[in-house]
């Protein structure tokens, strides 16, 4: 990549020791060391329009095909993505979306019917998304206190400042405490496939796998491990926009239940942008050939809780396969295609200056 | 006893204690600080630190209050130790004993402790601790040595008198002096003194300079003197005119300034924009407090217009990065660091006074590699001032010392052109000579048990003089069997050719004084005669003896003069004893006289000096430095303007120069001196005036047509009493016209020569250069005490270690041991520490607007929230840890041209010339270099993220990992875009380079592989690790980073096509050496042919 001429200039550090040796306190001669005189033998790399040239081809051919298989890597995954805000009044959650507030106490349900025209294949991963939330806003983000998320005892019974306004109700103190927690997203989604002699069958949702590791098993923990979590939590409150305590997040499973629920998890690693998906469940492969969503009619069975249309957001579920790339998103693909290109396209400039110039420089060289 | 001041003791007088220190244990805090924080920068810091304590804002005060402290601790410590220094300096001025005379007792006391009025005893080569009215001398006459060297850098010696009356007896003297207030011009003083003898009427003295001896001044000659103390402590005139030295700031600082200037701008307009558009953004309904995130109590409390006003200090908080505290860290620790490399540098060591380059101040490294004009003393610095007597000439017949002519007497004739008729001159005349050489003088015979400030070398021993050309005459007589065996009050005794002593009563000395040029010794010798020797410089002695002597010698005086040479006329008169009573008395009137005493003195003295007879003359050789010629013509050609400024005389400053191929053969001279201005039938004025147009337009006209150096260059010469017409003339709007054409005239010529200079004018001839148009960096480079002025003057004042002494090396900037030391200075070491300082401010600049500007981006995705993209433990690490130490390593090792081809092509200093590096330009490129890696990095991850989930399992990514990988691009980019800068990869640029990089990659891993206890907020637990599980993470990275640095690669790639061939050829050994070398020895041929013209 770089034309380099390695300039290891005589080195005559060890010749001082010996002359210093008599007189060497009295004779103030500076030390005649390489670094001193600013001999230290070092590489001297140039860069030409010759050396660089190269490594822009090599880049570019590296580039280039990289591109090209991220975009059809993306371009195979499935996703298919439906909005159920119902903000307009053919939306089916329509009235849901109108009447649900927090207050509310009875549940109000809508279903979504849609349909997928192709199968898909290997794991599918179910997200919710949500548009115009702002979960990076500063006093959101703060609005946490994670020595309380980590089972510390005291932290549960005196969450940190930082959890106002949603640190305390009434006299006790809020457990999960703070903004985050307190906004739980509690929708639950349940799909249906509709088969053609239009039976419903519950496509199987796991919920488990979908937090990081190491949140679930180390940053988060429930206060006295996770036997008897009724009893740890006493004493606390439920955050203020909970329909139900902590401890009952996930009454069936121990080991998803309180702090460790990885619903809670997700939810509590905020997202970087406005709008955002978080994972929600995962529809496992089915053994054999069957794909695991096949295609035809789906209908989503959706328990809406959580307004949003009060700040204008959106809320959809998406349901999308993983390649190792991760989800859809053309972005890499395409700028991995059109960097490769430019480096290809620089080369070839390159060459051609690379070229002229040569050519000046041995016909200016010839008359001096 | 010393009644004298009974009434005028009361405590209004301050005490003799002089304080140059700023602080003491108590104040040490207080006023420490407040120094500090008056500098922008630290103040600037800490209201930001002050805000983050204050009001609610996204960064922690650690991360800005930590660096802070670090810096003003160092600081502190570093000014507390300088201080404590000043004190131990002030503790040892204020407790030098002294002798008091009390009550008739002698009695040793502090100097601190005089009071006004205290009558002291200074014993010779003592400096007066007070200024004192001299009341009596140990000399006869009533007199005493002085010099002031350390008060105005004059080294010769001045008379003082002592006030009349009061000489007698200073036991029973009675007597009060009034005096004005004390102020600081050292040659004014005005006061009066009463002496009260027995019930007679008291007797009114005058009192003026002649009778005031400054602190600070020592006493010489004289072996002692009582005075009684006028001023004292801080009243005394030296410290009145005491000023520490002028903090001088380099070019760069002032564009760190100007730049720190447009990134402030930068950072008020950012917080002021998102401050705008986050209350633009919160009136749309359910924005500013959704139901998900609602405001604490206090918070809805708050006035609206205070929140607006919190909101902005938060946004400068946020930014406030992009102006870090730690470049400053860095630049001083670049500059101090840097230094040593020029005190280590082995090319400076002189093996002759052991002595190595001394580096006085750090601040102006870089200002090295600027210089425009360089200010050059003729004696001592372009020439050794190492006087040696070359030969004389008697009676017109040269006499030259050979060491090899195995002569008897020494004498030698060469075969000159001039010596045709005789072989010799009669004996006679040559002892008369010779006897002259050796009376007329003021050297002094050192004894040896006496202990010398200053060792002299080896063969200046035994004499102490000064001026060096005495002793240089002394020993010439003594080659030629003359030796001089001292002076004792008032005999000269000399041995003479025979080994027998000749004894002389010494009557007076004429004292030497620049206006008369010249110096007599009025002397009988025993046989009865008395005898005037004179010796002058020839202009003042031709017009003052026969005529007809004068031909055969000029010949010779002028021949020496041109070769170089420091020629002295030497003359005689016998007076008659009428004469000489004659003189006598009119001297000691003139001594005595109270008014116009210089001038009476300069009657008798010019009344004396004339119908002389003219002996001879001698040369004196000052020895040019070595590679003088060849340091000049680096310099010139580095596109430096060099000027002489030299007290010498025009003819021998003249062939100096020409040794110097300073002026060439073909240089024109433009002369400009009291010579040229005597034109019959015109005024001074007048012709002054038309000369400067001619010079003028002459000038104009070659730099007009034809800029290319092979056609005419011009050559100016000045000297001082002209200089002073042009720079004081009589009407105002007439000095500035003349001092306009006077600098016109001068930055169009290759040289300017100005002789006869005082010390004071050459510090003015600086000045004016140094506010000319464009204020070009000038440096001075002087040798003795009368080039301080002019060294502290300049923006980089150069010290030559050399014979006179250690005043400029001690006021100098940088101190060399030699002339020829000065190339390597400039051009190598000036070159390499200005490009590395210009990198290293744009670099600051550059990587901590990439850093910021991803930040300032993220507000408008974030509701305007001020939330940091970026950790904490990023926001301060970035500048200290990760990005800090390759910049360090590389502004001090970087070499972009090794210093061998940077001696060899003096050319290339000129491309950095005129802060090149830090202009407007180039900070224009990085900061658009910067803004386009900041919205790189920040909108490629952003794109990215518009499907966050990123990992093979579904898995999505949050605000923290999207911080982390813009950081993690950030910092590769900014490193790698340094490795591309870099040029000279030593181990330690890759160890530094790597290393922090690994640095980064292994912090990130271990801040977020611990849960941190003390931390309320684990915001980054596993997120690097995380990151690093992603593919797409990955890929993003490279491809950001490589995109980033796309342009750069292009910019050096295509922005240098030359720079490599340069190298090539360089390298390529045979080739370049000839090229280089052919010009250099064809004009040293031209050049020597021509030196005598």
């Amino acid at each position: 990549m770089m034309a380099s001429s390695y300039n290891a200039k005589e080195e005559d550090g060890h010749h001082s020791g010996a002359s210093s040796g008599a007189g060497a306190a009295k004779n103030r001669k500076p030390d005649n060391t390489a670094f001193k005189q600013q001999r230290l033998p070092a590489w001297q790399p140039i860069l030409t329009a010759g050396s660089v040239l190269p490594a822009f081809f090599v880049i570019g051919l590296i580039f280039i095909p990289i591109g090209i298989g991220l975009y059809v890597t993306s371009n195979n995954i499935r996703e298919f993505e439906i909005d159920y805000t119902g903000e307009s009044s053919n939306s089916p959650c329509y009235s849901c979306a109108k009447n649900v507030t927090w207050n509310s106490t009875e549940p109000c349900f809508c279903t979504v019917n849609f349909t997928l025209e192709r199968p898909f294949e290997s794991n599918v991963f179910m997200y919710y998304g949500l548009s115009n939330f702002y979960q990076n806003h500063r006093r959101y983000v703060k609005s946490r206190d994670d020595r309380q998320l980590n089972g510390d005892p005291s932290s549960l019974r005196n969450p940190s400042k930082e959890c106002e306004p949603y640190r305390t109700s009434g006299d006790l103190p809020i457990a999960p405490c703070g903004a985050i927690a307190n906004s739980l997203f509690n929708d639950s989604l349940v799909l249906y496939y509709i088969d053609s002699n239009n039976s419903q069958s519950e496509v199987p949702l796991v919920k488990k796998g979908i937090a990081w590791w190491t949140d679930k098993h180390v940053k988060f923990k429930n206060p006295g491990g996770n036997s008897n979590l009724t009893a740890a939590f006493q004493g606390t409150a439920k955050p203020v926009n909970w329909r139900k305590a902590v401890y009952e997040l996930d009454p069936s499973d121990p080991e998803n239940n309180g702090f460790i629920n990885e619903d809670f998890i997700v939810w509590m690693r905020t997202a970087a942008l406005p709008t955002f998906r978080k994972l929600y469940r995962i529809i496992q492969k089915k053994p054999g050939a069957t794909p695991t969503l096949p295609s035809g009619n789906y209908v989503l069975h959706i328990t809406y809780n959580y307004p949003v249309l009060s700040f204008d957001g959106r809320k959809r579920m998406i349901l999308s396969t993983i390649s190792w790339m991760g989800g859809k998103n053309p972005f890499l693909g395409i700028a991995y295609i059109t960097v490769g290109s430019i480096c290809f396209f620089l080369g070839v400039v390159l060459l051609i200056i690379h070229h002229k110039y040569d050519n000046r420089n041995t016909s200016a060289d010839i008359p001096s | 006893p010393c009644p004298a001041n009974e009434v005028f003791i009361p405590p209004k007088f301050c005490d003799n204690r002089i304080v140059s220190s700023k602080y003491t244990v108590w104040n040490f805090l207080p006023k420490n600080l407040f120094e500090q924080f008056r500098r922008i920068a630290n103040f600037y810091f800490l209201i930001i630190f002050l805000v983050q304590v204050i009001v609610d804002t996204p960064t922690s005060p650690v991360t800005s209050g930590l660096p802070l402290f670090f810096v003003i601790t160092v600081t502190a410590i570093k000014q507390g130790y300088e201080d404590w220094l000043r004190h131990k300096a002030d503790n040892e001025v204020n407790k030098y004993r002294v002798t008091v005379l009390e009550d008739g007792r002698r009695i040793r006391k502090e100097s601190e402790k005089i009071k006004v009025g205290d009558v002291l005893e200074v014993e010779e080569n003592e400096t007066f601790p007070c200024d004192l009215i001299l009341l009596q001398s140990s000399r006869d006459d009533g007199t005493c040595f002085v010099t002031t060297a350390s008060l105005d850098g004059e080294s010769n010696h001045k008379t003082h008198y002592t006030v009349p009356d009061t000489e007698s007896d200073v036991e029973s003297l009675n007597a009060t002096i009034e005096c004005e207030q004390p102020q600081p011009d050292l040659y004014k003083f005005v006061g009066r003194m009463h002496i009260y003898k027995n019930n007679e009427e008291p007797v009114l003295r005058s009192l003026g300079p002649e009778n005031l001896l400054l602190k600070g001044a020592t006493l010489k000659n004289t072996q002692r003197i009582c005075g009684v103390a006028v001023y004292t402590g801080m009243e005394t005139k030296m410290a009145l005119n005491y000023q520490g030295k002028s903090q001088k700031r380099s070019v760069v600082e002032k564009s760190i300034n100007a730049f720190l200037l447009v990134y402030l701008c930068i950072l008020v307009s950012k917080a002021l924009v998102c401050t705008t558009l986050k209350y633009v953004w919160q009136s749309k309904p359910g924005q500013d407090e959704p139901w998900y995130n609602e405001k604490t109590k206090k918070e809805k409390e708050t006035n609206l217009y205070l929140n607006m006003f919190t909101d902005f200090l938060s946004f400068m908080v946020l930014f406030n990065f992009i102006i870090p505290v730690s470049m400053y860290v860095t630049v001083e620790m670049q500059k101090f660091l840097g230094s040593f490399f020029i005190s280590w540098d082995k090319d400076f060591f002189d093996s002759e006074i052991k002595e190595g380059a001394l580096v006085n101040t750090s601040d102006l490294n870089e200002e090295l590699g600027q210089v425009e004009y360089v200010f050059t003393d003729k004696t001592g610095t372009l020439t050794q001032n190492n006087m040696e007597f070359i030969e004389c000439c008697i009676d017109g017949h040269q006499y030259k010392y050979r060491d090899a002519s195995s002569e008897v007497d020494g004498f030698c004739v060469t075969d000159g052109p001039v010596n045709r008729l005789q072989q010799k001159a009669g004996r006679e005349r040559e002892e008369l000579f010779l006897r002259a050489l050796c009376l007329c003088h003021t050297v002094q015979v050192k004894e040896s048990t006496e202990q010398e400030v200053v060792p002299p070398p080896e063969e200046q021993r035994g004499f102490i003089a000064s001026s060096p050309d005495e002793i240089a005459l002394v020993k010439g007589a003594m080659r030629y069997g003359f030796t001089f065996l001292g002076l004792e009050s008032k005999t000269m005794k000399l041995l003479n050719r025979n080994n027998d002593v000749e004894i002389y009563d010494l009557l007076h000395v004429l004292n030497f004084d620049p206006v008369r040029r010249r110096m007599s010794v009025i002397v009988r010798s025993k046989s009865g005669d008395t005898l005037l020797f004179c010796k002058g410089a020839d202009s003042s002695i031709f017009p003052r003896v026969r005529q007809e002597e004068v031909e055969r010698i000029r010949m010779h005086v002028e021949r020496n003069a041109k070769e170089g040479y420091r020629t002295l006329c030497v003359a005689y008169k016998y007076l008659s004893e009428e004469e000489y009573v004659q003189v006598d008395s009119g001297l000691r009137e003139a001594r005595l006289a109270l008014q116009d005493r210089e001038q009476k003195l300069m009657a008798v003295y010019n009344q004396v000096e004339t119908g002389m007879n003219l002996i001879g003359a001698t040369a004196v050789e000052d020895r040019l430095q070595e590679e003088a010629a060849a340091t000049m013509e680096a310099l010139q050609g580095a596109g430096m303007k060099i000027w002489v400024l030299t007290g010498d005389k025009m003819e021998t400053a003249k062939s100096t120069c020409y040794a110097c191929r300073l002026f060439q053969r073909n240089t024109e001279l433009l002369e400009l001196t009291v010579r040229t201005l005597e034109f019959i039938g015109k005024r001074r004025e007048d012709q002054l005036h038309d000369l400067l147009l001619e010079y003028h337009k002459k000038t104009n006209l070659s730099s007009l047509y034809c800029r290319s150096w092979s056609t005419q260059d011009y050559g100016f010469i000045v000297d001082g009493a002209t200089l002073s017409m042009v720079l004081n003339s009589s009407s105002e709007n007439n000095t500035n016209n003349y001092k306009n054409l006077f600098l016109q005239i001068c930055q169009n010529c290759t040289t300017v020569l100005c002789c006869r200079m005082a010390p004071l004018q050459k510090a003015q001839i600086v000045k004016m250069v140094k506010n000319s148009k464009g204020s070009p960096i000038t440096l001075s480079v002087g040798d003795g005490a009368n080039d301080v002025s002019m060294i502290l003057e300049a923006h980089v004042g150069i010290g030559i270690k050399g014979k006179e002494g250690r005043q400029a090396v001690r006021n100098s900037d940088y101190a060399i041991p030699k002339l020829k030391h000065l190339k390597k200075l400039l051009l190598a070491h000036g070159h390499l520490y200005y490009v590395r300082i210009a990198h290293l401010v744009q670099y600051f600049f550059y990587k901590n607007l990439c850093f910021i500007l991803p930040q300032f981006l993220y507000q408008f995705f974030c509701g305007y929230s001020q939330q940091p993209l970026y950790d904490a433990a990023y926001l301060t690490m970035y500048n200290i840890c990760f990005t800090s130490m390759p910049i360090l390593a590389y502004s001090l090792l970087e070499q972009h041209i090794s210093i061998e081809i940077l001696l060899d092509n003096a050319t290339l200093y000129r491309e950095i010339g005129k802060n090149a590096m830090l202009r407007w330009g180039p900070f224009l490129y990085w900061t658009l270099l910067g803004v386009f890696h900041g919205l790189v990095f920040f909108f490629g991850v952003w794109f990215l993220f518009s499907n966050p989930a990123l990992q093979d399992n579904g898995q999505v990514f949050g605000n923290w990992s999207y911080g982390t990988i813009v950081f993690t691009i950030l910092v590769f980019t900014v490193t790698l875009k340094l490795a591309l800068d870099t040029r000279h990869w030593t181990w330690i640029n890759h160890f530094v380079i790597w290393g922090s990089l690994a640095f980064y990659v292994f912090f990130s891993f271990f801040w977020g592989g611990v849960i941190w206890p003390f931390m309320s907020q684990q915001r980054l637990y596993f997120v690097f690790a995380n990151m690093l599980s992603s593919v797409s993470a990955w890929l993003v990275i490279i491809m950001l980073i490589l995109l980033s640095l796309l342009p750069e690669i292009l910019y050096v790639v295509l922005h240098k096509p030359r720079a490599p061939h340069a190298r090539q050829s360089s390298t390529g050994g045979l080739q370049s050496p000839r090229s280089s070398a052919r010009p250099l020895l064809m004009r040293t041929f031209s050049d020597e042919s021509n030196t005598v013209i």
